[in-house]
This record gives C-alpha cells, structure tokens and sequence, in this order.
C-alpha cells in the first residue's frame, strides 16, 4: 500500500468510530439507522482499500439497501423515539 | 493520443473542485433547502465529470463509466426530490429573513384542496 | 502514484470531511440523510479516481453497484418522514 492509502484508511476507521458512537448513543431512532447507514457505506471504502472488491460489493448491497429498509419498517412497527 | 490525456486532467480537475464546493456548501448555507441545493447539484456534476474524465484517460474503459454517469444523472436528482417534498411535508420551515414572505407551496397545497372539495360537493 | 492523483483525492477528501462534520451537527433527521447522499457521490467519484490508480478494471463494479442502488434508502427515509411509506 502507498501512503496516500493508508492515511485514507485511518481517516475511514475514525470516522468509523465517531459513527458507530453515535448510532448507539442516539435516543432517536431514525438518527441512529442513518448513522449505521453511514457505518456501511464507509466500511466499504475500507474493503475496497484493503484490496477485497468482492466483500465491498456485498456490503454495499446489503448494507445500504436491504438493512435500511428493513429498519425503517421496524421503526414505523414500533416507536420512534428510545425511552430514557 | 496525448490529446485524450489532457481532457480527462482537464475534467478530473474541474469534478474535484466542484466536489469540494459542494462539501463546502453543505457546511455553510443557513437551512435545508439550500444546504440541499448547494450539495446535490454541484456534487452530481463533480462526479459527473470526474467519472467521465477516467473514461477519456482510459479509454477501454468508456462504456462502463458512461453507465456510472447515466447513473447518477437519473438517481441523485431523484432522492434529492423525494427528500426536499418529504422534509416540506414534515413542516420544516425555511429560513426567512423577511417575515412578510409567505409559502407558496403551502398555499398552492391549500388551493388544491379547496378545489377538490368543491369538485366533490 | 502521481502527484496530481494525491492532490484529487485529498481535495475530495476535504468535501467528504465537511459532510461529516454536517452529519454530526445537523439539527434534524432531514440534514443527516442529505449529508449521507452527497457523502455517497464522493465516495462513488473516489472508488472510480482510486481503480483507475489501481489499474483493475474489476473495481469499476462497485462503484456501478453504489450508483444503481444508493438512492434506494434515501427514498425510503424520505418516504418515512413524508409520513406514508
């Protein structure tokens, strides 16, 4: 890997991080399914830079389309907003 | 085929700027309808010419890139539609400087109503 | 890898940081699914910039594959909000 490489790397596992925080820390619901959105689509950036284009395709398949909507379904079945 | 080169710098370079003042926009503008403006537009065309730009440095590789572009040209207008009559539905107010200006939409919703409602009697 | 290539994908990397910053301020639901559209454009722009220095013509696939499905989960969180899905 080039160096250009490995700094995208870092910057995609800190953002990463700060996502993942804040779908868990989140009382609303809808905000936390955008940020596991989110967490998807910058996962696959990470598995195209680590070289496996096969894996970042079926993240980008199933993640930022089939567990969206399955979610949000969730959601609207049940309540939107996390009890204290 | 130097020539080839040299127009896919040239639209790599103008896709990135355009890319990054959308980024910038999004950031700055004062509410949702023009942080949806700033961002869409501006970053549909930076990837528009950016994907193309590859296409002309690489040129086996046109035929795909074309579709990438196609692509976006039909999906990211779509959900930035479907987002801004959702928000707008979901009353979310723009900002006004001016408290005299009304919303037009709002009253053209209205209108809509009345005259259905007259239909119907 | 050329110089010119580090310069485009940190000047798109800046874009996709500012839209991070927006996704974690934003004030409502409406300003964070916006920051995730325009985030996966940049995205698509930088996987297509990242193939061509790669010089793999299979990579081009996941880009195409984000492009056709991207704008599905947008819709479906618009249509959420609208109040009917």
């Amino acid at each position: 890997m080039t160096h250009t490489e490995i700094i995208l790397t870092v910057i995609s596992l800190v953002v990463l991080i700060i996502a993942g925080f804040y779908a868990v820390m989140k009382k609303d619901l809808i905000h936390a399914v955008i940020a596991t959105s989110v967490i998807s689509l910058v996962l696959s950036l990470v598995f195209y830079l680590l070289q496996a284009p096969d894996v970042a395709l079926t993240e980008a398949a199933i993640g930022i389309a089939l567990s969206t909507i399955i979610f949000i379904i969730t959601v609207r079945n049940t309540k939107r907003f996390e009890d204290k | 085929m130097q020539i080839l080169n040299y127009i896919g710098y040239f639209l790599v370079s103008i896709g990135a700027a355009f890319l990054f003042l959308g980024g910038l926009g999004i950031l700055r503008m004062p509410d949702l309808y023009t942080r949806l403006q700033a961002g869409t537009k501006a970053s549909t065309l930076g990837a528009m010419s950016t994907i193309l730009g590859i296409g002309f440095m690489q040129p086996e590789w046109m035929v795909k890139t074309i579709i990438i572009v196609i692509f976006i040209a039909i999906a990211n207008p779509l959900s930035s539609h479907a987002l801004a009559r959702g928000s707008h539905k979901a009353h979310q107010l723009p900002y006004l400087k001016d408290e005299n200006v009304g919303d037009a939409y709002e009253e053209e919703i209205e209108n809509l109503q009345k005259n259905q409602k007259e239909e119907d009697k | 890898m050329d110089l010119f290539f580090i310069i485009i994908i940190s000047v798109i990397s800046l874009g996709a940081i500012f839209a991070v910053i927006r996704f974690i301020k934003g004030p409502t639901a409406s300003d964070r699914v916006m920051a995730l559209d325009t985030l996966s454009v940049m995205l698509i722009a930088v996987m297509v910039v990242l193939g061509f220095i790669m010089k793999r013509y299979i990579y081009i696939d996941v880009s195409l594959v984000y492009a056709v499905l991207g704008f599905i989960g947008v819709i479906t969180i618009a249509r959420y909000l609208e109040g009917g899905i």
